[in-house]
C-alpha cells in the first residue's frame, strides 16, 4: 500500500501534454522527491494530485482511494509561489484557512496556537502579513501547510528565500513530521537537498518519467568505478594500460577509471606492490546533479 | 458548499471590520447632510456686510416703513443727488438710488444705482423685485384697473388625468412627477452601487490571484464556490452598507433639521425674489402642493415596490459581478488589460442609465419599455419606472429574462475565472476568454 499512487496519469493542454502516461507509487512514511526541470509538468501533476485540475486519462489514489473532495483535508500544499492575504492579520487568516481544510474553530485554534508556540511567533496572531518579513511570512504559510495534520505533504521548493537558520528549522520540522509517519512529496530544483532529505525519487521531463528509484540504487547505476586515491610517493609508470585510465594526476592524489570487466580489487593489487603510501582509497560516485543534468540534458539534445 | 459559508464570512468580515468601511458607511452620509447644510447655511446668510443705501424717491411709491431687506439698510432722509452724493464720497452710505417718474405706457422702468462698487447679484435682484411689486401697485391704480379682475385673468391650468377602464388606480398630475423623481433617483443610485460593488469583486479577485494565494484555496474548494462565496460575500456587504446609510440619513438628518433646519428651507426659498414672490403669492397653495407631494410618496406602493427594488439590485449585482470576476480572474495585475475589458463591461451599465434618464420623461416609449426587459439594462431601467406603474407582464418577463440572464452569466463566469485564475504570464484577449468557456 501507498499514500499516493499514480497509474498512467495524462493531462492534455490545448497544444502541449504536460503529463504524458506518470505511473508511480509513494510508501507510506517516505520522503519522495518529485524532480525536473522547469516546464517539465511538476507543477501540472501536483495539481492533478491536489485535485486542482483534473487529469484526462489514468487514475490517481491517495491513502488507497480515488480522489474526491475530501481528499484536500488529507494533503497539506506549499506551492512554490508563496500566497498570503497581505492586509489580513495573520491569525485569522490561519483561522480561515484551516476551516476551509474542515478543522472545528476551536481545534484551528488550538492547533495554530500550538504552532505558533512551538515557533515562537505566539505574538504574531494580530499582526498583518505586510508587516512581516518574507521569512517570517514562510513561517506563517508552512503552519498553513501543515496545520490540519495532513497525512500527505506536497512542498514545492520549500526553502526557497529563507535564511540557513529556518531553513533548519523547517528542515528538522519536516524531519519530526515525516517520523511521526507523515509522507512527504519534495519537489525542487536543488540536488544536494534531493540527496540530503529524500530516500526516493521520480525525474520528469517533457511530461514522462526519465528516472526513479533509491536514491542509493540511482547512484549506483550510473557510477562509473571511478575511484580516487590520496597516497604520497610516487605513482607507478606503468600503471596506464587496458585495464585502467588515469582522469587526473595531482601531486597527492589520482582519479582511477576502472574499463568494463575489471574490478576495484584489481586496481588496488596493481597498486600496492609500488613505491608509494596509500592513504585513501575512495569510489566516486555521481551526484544527483550530475546525473540530473546528464538525463536531462541528453533528452534535450 | 459548506466551505463556501468561510468564504463567504472571510468576504464579508474583512471588509465590514476595514477602517474603509467604517469611514465610507458614516461619513458618506454624513457629508451628504453636511453638504445641504452648508449650502442652507450659505444661503440664508447671502452677503454678510451690511450696506446703507440712500433712496431719492420722486414718484412716492416707496413705503417708508421699510426699512431695510435682508442685509440693505435704507436711507429716505435725502432729497436730492448732490446731497446724497456729498455724504457717499464721505463714506455715510453705500450708495444713491434714484426713483425718476413713471411713464404708464412703458413696459420698462429704468432705476439708477449712484455708486462706484456694484451690488451683488443677489442685492440687485432682491431691489428689483421689490420695486417691481411697488411700480405694479402704481401702475394698477393710475391704469384704473380692477385688482381683483387682474387675479382673474391670471389663469392658473392644470391638466389632471383621470382613468378610464381601471377605476381603482389612482392617479393624479402630481403622482406621475414624484414616481418619475423616486424612479429616477433608485436608477440612478443602483448604477454606481452596481459599478461600486461590481469592481469590489474584482479587486478581491485579482488579489488572490497575484498574491498566488488561490492555488492553496482551489485546493481546498471548488473554483466555482470560490467566486461565489466573493460575489454573495461582497454583496452582503453591500446591502449592509446601503441599509446603514439609509438608517443614518435619517438620523442624521431629522438632527441636521431640528438644527438649523426650518430656517435653512426658508432661506433657501428667500434667495431667489422670484420662488419668494411666488411662496408669498401662493402660501396656501404651494403648502397644498407639498402636502400632496408627501401623500403621493406615502401613497406609493412601497410592499410591492422595495422587494423588487431589492430584487433589481441583486440581479445587476450579480450580472456585473459575475462579470467582473470573469474579468479579474483573466487579467491578474496587468492593469491595462483590466482598465480596457472593464470599460467593455461597464458599456450596458452606462448605457442603461442614460435610457434610465429618457424613462423618467417617457416610462412607455418602446426604448425604455424593452430595455427594462433585456438583459444589462434592465436591472437599470426597469426600477426607474416601476414607481410609474408599468404593465405586470412587463416586470413579469423582465424578472424571468433577467433571472435567465444572471444564471448564464454565472455560469459562463464561472468557466473563465476557474481557467482564468490559474493562468500566469498569458494575455487575455478577448478571443483567449472564448476559449476558455469551452475548456
Amino acid at each position: 500500500m501507498s499514500i499516493l499512487s499514480l497509474r498512467n496519469v495524462v493531462k492534455q493542454y490545448h497544444n502541449h501534454r504536460a503529463v504524458d502516461d506518470v505511473s508511480f507509487d509513494v510508501p507510506y512514511g517516505s520522503i519522495f522527491g518529485l524532480l525536473g526541470p522547469n516546464g517539465a509538468g511538476k507543477t501540472s501533476l501536483i495539481r492533478i494530485i491536489t485535485t486542482i485540475t483534473a487529469a484526462d486519462a489514468g487514475s490517481v489514489m491517495v491513502d488507497g482511494k480515488p480522489l474526491d473532495n475530501l481528499t484536500p483535508r488529507q494533503i497539506g500544499y506549499l506551492p512554490e509561489e508563496r500566497g498570503l492575504y497581505k492586509k489580513m492579520k495573520v491569525g485569522d487568516q490561519l483561522m480561515f484557512l484551516a476551516q476551509l481544510k474542515g478543522l472545528s474553530k476551536p481545534d484551528a485554534r488550538s492547533k495554530i496556537e500550538h504552532w505558533f508556540k512551538k515557533f515562537e511567533i505566539s505574538d504574531w496572531w494580530n499582526k498583518k502579513v505586510d508587516e512581516l518579513s518574507k521569512g517570517m511570512q514562510q513561517k506563517v504559510q508552512f503552519v498553513a501547510t501543515v496545520m490540519h495534520e495532513p497525512k500527505l505533504l506536497i512542498l514545492d521548493e520549500p526553502f526557497s528565500g529563507l535564511d540557513p537558520i529556518n531553513t533548519n528549522l523547517i528542515k528538522d520540522e519536516i524531519h519530526r513530521l515525516n517520523e511521526n509517519g507523515t509522507s512527504i512529496i519534495f519537489s525542487t530544483h536543488r540536488m544536494e537537498q534531493v540527496e540530503e532529505i529524500c530516500k526516493e525519487i521520480v525525474l520528469i521531463d517533457k511530461g514522462r518519467i526519465i528516472l526513479e528509484g533509491q536514491v542509493d540504487q540511482i547512484k549506483n547505476d550510473y557510477k562509473e568505478n571511478i575511484f580516487r586515491i590520496g597516497f604520497r610517493g610516487k605513482m607507478p609508470a606503468n600503471l596506464i594500460g587496458s585495464q585502467f585510465e588515469i582522469l587526473r594526476d595531482e601531486a597527492d592524489h589520482v582519479m582511477i577509471k576502472i574499463k568494463d570487466g575489471y574490478s576495484s580489487n584489481e586496481l588496488l593489487s596493481a597498486l600496492i606492490d609500488h613505491d608509494m603510501q596509500i592513504e585513501s582509497y575512495n569510489e566516486i560516485k555521481p551526484t544527483l546533479n550530475e546525473i540530473f543534468i546528464r538525463k536531462v540534458g541528453s533528452s534535450h539534445e | 458548499m459548506n466551505n463556501i459559508k468561510h468564504v463567504i464570512a472571510r468576504e464579508y468580515f474583512t471588509r465590514v471590520k476595514s477602517k474603509t468601511f467604517l469611514l465610507t458607511t458614516f461619513l458618506a452620509p454624513l457629508a451628504f447632510i453636511f453638504f445641504f447644510g452648508i449650502l442652507g447655511f450659505l444661503l440664508s446668510r447671502g452677503s454678510d456686510d451690511e450696506k446703507k443705501i440712500a433712496i431719492i424717491d420722486n414718484v412716492g411709491i416707496v413705503d417708508k416703513s421699510q426699512v431695510e431687506r435682508r442685509n440693505i439698510k435704507f436711507d429716505y432722509s435725502y432729497n436730492n443727488l448732490d446731497q446724497a452724493l456729498k455724504d457717499y464720497k464721505e463714506d455715510k452710505i453705500e450708495g444713491v438710488i434714484v426713483l425718476p417718474a413713471i411713464d404708464i405706457n412703458t413696459e420698462r422702468y429704468e432705476m439708477i444705482y449712484h455708486s462706484d462698487n456694484q451690488l451683488a447679484i443677489d442685492e440687485s435682484e432682491s431691489l428689483k423685485s421689490m420695486f417691481r411689486k411697488k411700480v405694479r401697485n402704481y401702475k394698477i391704480q393710475k391704469l384704473g384697473i380692477d385688482e381683483t379682475q387682474l387675479k382673474l385673468i391670471d389663469t392658473k391650468i392644470d391638466l389632471e388625468p383621470k382613468t378610464v377602464v381601471d377605476k381603482d388606480k389612482k392617479i393624479s398630475s402630481i403622482t406621475s412627477a414624484v414616481s418619475a423623481g423616486i424612479g429616477g433617483f433608485v436608477g440612478y443610485a443602483l448604477f454606481f452601487i452596481i459599478i461600486i460593488y461590481g469592481s469590489q469583486v474584482m479587486r478581491s479577485v485579482t488579489e488572490e490571484k497575484i498574491n498566488r494565494i488561490v492555488e492553496v484555496l482551489i485546493s481546498t474548494i471548488k473554483p466555482f464556490d470560490l467566486m461565489m462565496g466573493k460575489v454573495i460575500g461582497v454583496g452582503l456587504v453591500g446591502l449592509t452598507q446601503i441599509t446603514m446609510w439609509m438608517i443614518l440619513i435619517v438620523i442624521f438628518s431629522t438632527i441636521g433639521f431640528s438644527f438649523f433646519g426650518p430656517d435653512a428651507v426658508e432661506s433657501v426659498a428667500q434667495t431667489s425674489p422670484e420662488i419668494m414672490a411666488e411662496v408669498q403669492n401662493s402660501a396656501p397653495e404651494a403648502k397644498d402642493k407639498m402636502a400632496s407631494v408627501i401623500q403621493e410618496i406615502v401613497s406609493i406602493s412601497w410592499f410591492k415596490i422595495l422587494p423588487l427594488y431589492l430584487f433589481y439590485f441583486l440581479i445587476g449585482y450579480f450580472t456585473y459581478a459575475a462579470l467582473f470576476a470573469a474579468i479579474g480572474s483573466a487579467v491578474g495585475d496587468d492593469i491595462q488589460e483590466a482598465q480596457s475589458l472593464t470599460m467593455i463591461a461597464t458599456l450596458p451599465l452606462v448605457i442603461s442609465m442614460y435610457i434610465g434618464f429618457s424613462a423618467v420623461t417617457s416610462p412607455n416609449s418602446s426604448l425604455s419599455v424593452w430595455s427594462s426587459i433585456l438583459p444589462f439594462t434592465a436591472p437599470v431601467v426597469m426600477p426607474v419606472r416601476l414607481p410609474l406603474d408599468p404593465p405586470l407582464w412587463q416586470i413579469l418577463l423582465s424578472m424571468v429574462v433577467s433571472i435567465l440572464t444572471v444564471v448564464i452569466l454565472i455560469w459562463l463566469a464561472a468557466k473563465i475565472y476557474r481557467v482564468g485564475i490559474l493562468m500566469y504570464g498569458k494575455k487575455a484577449s478577448i478571443k483567449e476568454l472564448f476559449k476558455w468557456m469551452t475548456y
